[in-house]
């Protein structure tokens, strides 16, 4: 075990050489938990023609990235991407290994683990390094990964004590991405890339992709609304408050199982994660679900009849009343202060 | 003809957790929960059914689990699987998704000759969808995840719509192989009149010997042979009979270790109160202004 370095590898996901926001957000928190293991940061980054992506990564804190660049793995695909990574685990043996809980990350990452014995917890909200004792023996410098459980209602920290490589998969959002002034690392270490048999069991025949127009995660004021809003009808309300002072519009589960807005707008553990300046959550009772996707937000204002509403004990303003009164006297008062 | 494995399992409702199955210390009884058949491996069992309605075959369900997990076995006859095992093991109690990954593994080669194995993209009580691909992985077969229909298939190929990232992707893959299915896939269908009658006394190793304790006139190897004859067998594999590597099970093969479990506490955070008038919205406002929240 002591014969490999004990490095934090961040599997950098891809498309067109645009990189998920997830995979560098996964950079920054891993730069941290790098610095405090006093390890380097390494990018696995697999593509065709992603040389440059790859540089990118040094501006989020890699010291080294492992390129595996070649035309037949323009587009994802299950079988190649964890062939190639199953055997670089093999032989580097990280100590931890993360990837971002998208639909690609959420297929990629268990084989690998399955693989490799690797420990793996899905969708980790937050990562931190920390000596354990666990069952009365002590270890040194683990990786906590905290992931919300049981539908959300616990938060549960999770360890890998006794494998070597400790993989998540983390959510989108959570972690804050940010440059450094210097690059970290210049070192890229390219990875030769064989095509076999196996790797095309599976062929794409066709690819399907509208590019979302939404952006909820950039948009710094959310006006969302919930099933309190009682109709379509009067969730226009919502829209027009979040025309008014330029912001995005969103909803909870209950107003998209409603039909009031579509998915692609809904906050929450099964939507976005937001972290917007200003969040407004307009008859939302505030389940915990949905307090998941938002709570981070700077300022909340939380409009609800009911003053016993879960939502008001994370909210920074509370306003008990009907949306259907509240929000016009506040579209109001905000006109008649920027004339 | 194809057949299909489908993986199936049972699962605490956690979609409906109140006050009552809460503990005094915030953690969740996970015992008080009403024990549900997984939403998605319904789905997966609807493909499998829907595959052998159009190219014939046999359909074997599979879950790993307590001895109540028959239940959902029971559950998968009804619907019209032709046979369902349950896996079950003290020894495999406390598994984490790659100990669950290895047995179900080792039970899916035992069973052996298939085309296909199903399973939903992911449980409500862990929500990891780690199970399918891990299974996949030591199976040495690809993997579809996410799937939403099955398009097409040949006698040595599938064609299957997949979900991806802001849209859909049609692949093709030889078979074997395993597919996960989302939610919305397919309606599962309902349960048969006639499959219920036929198959309500359907029973388990493990049912079968409860039944011989209670009894002295009946030997429970005589009602393996009796039920087993009537088509109402449910088999039982153990560890011992999957010969597998007992380290490999359970608490022992699981790497993942819950460390600490705390319940979800609000902030306690006493927000300001906003009068709903128009002096309450004018002073909000300034509020926001003043501190660039807003403007």
């Amino acid at each position: 075990m002591e014969d490999f370095a004990n490095d934090i590898w961040v599997f950098i996901e891809q498309r067109g050489g645009t990189p998920a926001d997830v995979s560098f957000e996964l950079l920054s928190k891993g730069r941290k938990l790098a610095d405090t293991m006093k390890v380097q940061l390494k990018a696995v980054v697999i593509g065709d023609g992603i040389r440059k992506l790859a540089e990118e990564t040094f501006r989020y804190g890699v010291d080294e990235a492992y390129v595996i660049d070649h035309t037949d793995l323009h587009d994802y695909a299950t079988l190649p991407y964890s062939r190639i990574l199953n055997d670089l685990v093999d032989e580097h043996k990280p100590r931890v290994f993360l990837f971002g809980a998208t639909i690609v990350g959420r297929d990629l990452a268990p084989r690998v683990a399955s693989h490799t014995r690797s420990g793996l917890t899905a969708d980790c909200t937050d990562l931190q390094i920390s000596d354990v004792t666990y069952l009365g023996t002590e270890f040194k410098d683990l990786l906590l990964q905290i992931r919300p459980a049981f539908g959300g209602n616990i938060v549960a920290t999770i360890i890998a004590p006794d494998t070597r490589t400790q993989m998540a998969t983390v959510r989108e959002g959570v972690m804050e991405m940010h440059t450094l002034d210097t690059p970290h690392g210049v070192k890229i270490t390219e990875v030769p890339y064989i095509p076999n048999e196996f790797d095309k069991l599976i062929s794409i025949i066709e690819q399907h992709r509208e590019e979302s127009k939404v952006n909820l995660k950039g948009a710094p004021i959310i006006v969302a609304g919930g099933y309190g809003m009682g109709t379509k009808e009067k969730f226009k309300l919502v829209q027009d408050l979040a025309h008014t002072i330029g912001g995005e519009v969103a909803g909870s589960r209950a107003a998209v199982d409603a039909g009031f807005i579509t998915h692609e707008r809904q906050v929450g553990q099964t939507g976005v994660t937001v972290r917007p300046k200003l969040y407004f959550a307009i008859g939302i009772s505030g389940a915990i679900q949905h307090r998941a996707g938002m709570q981070e937000a700077k300022k909340i204002i939380a409009i609800n009849t009911d003053p016993d509403a879960p939502i008001f004990e994370i909210a920074h303003y509370s306003i008990v009343g009907d949306a259907a009164d509240v929000i016009p006297k506040f579209i109001e008062a905000y006109k008649s202060k920027l004339k | 003809m194809h057949n299909s494995i489908v993986l199936v399992k049972q699962v605490p409702d956690t979609s409906n957790i109140s006050g009552k199955v809460m503990k005094d210390d915030g953690t969740v009884n996970r015992s008080k929960l009403a024990a549900i058949f997984n939403f998605e491996d319904k789905v997966a069992l609807e493909f499998a059914l829907q595959i052998k309605d159009t190219c014939g075959g046999k359909v074997t369900v599979v879950t790993m689990g307590p001895p109540r997990a028959s239940d959902i076995l029971r559950e998968c006859l009804y619907m019209g699987a032709d046979e369902a095992y349950l896996i079950t093991d003290r020894k495999f109690a406390g598994a984490d998704t790659l100990a669950t990954s290895y047995v179900l593994s080792e039970a899916i080669k035992k069973i052996g000759n298939y085309s296909f194995v199903f399973a939903g993209r992911q449980a409500i009580d862990g929500d990891t969808a780690q199970v399918g691909p891990q299974t996949a992985e030591k199976l040495g077969i690809p993997q579809i995840t996410y799937a939403e229909e099955i398009v097409d298939v040949t006698d040595n190929t599938v064609r299957v719509k997949k979900k991806i990232d802001g849209g859909y992707e049609i692949l093709e893959s030889r078979l074997p192989l395993m597919i996960t299915v989302l939610k919305d896939a397919a309606q599962p269908r309902p349960f048969s009149a006639k499959r219920v009658m036929a198959y309500k006394g359907a029973k388990s190793l493990l049912e079968l010997e409860k039944m011989a304790e209670g009894n002295s006139l009946l030997y429970s190897d005589k009602l393996v042979y009796e039920y087993r004859s009537r088509s109402l067998f449910i088999p039982t594999l153990t560890a011992e009979d999957l010969e597998i590597d007992f380290a490999r099970c359970g608490v022992k093969g699981s790497p993942t270790k819950v460390y600490a479990i705390e319940s979800v506490v609000l902030s306690g955070n006493d927000p300001e109160r906003v009068e709903n008038s128009k002096a309450g919205m004018n002073s909000l406002i300034d509020k926001l202004l003043e501190d660039r929240i807003l403007g």
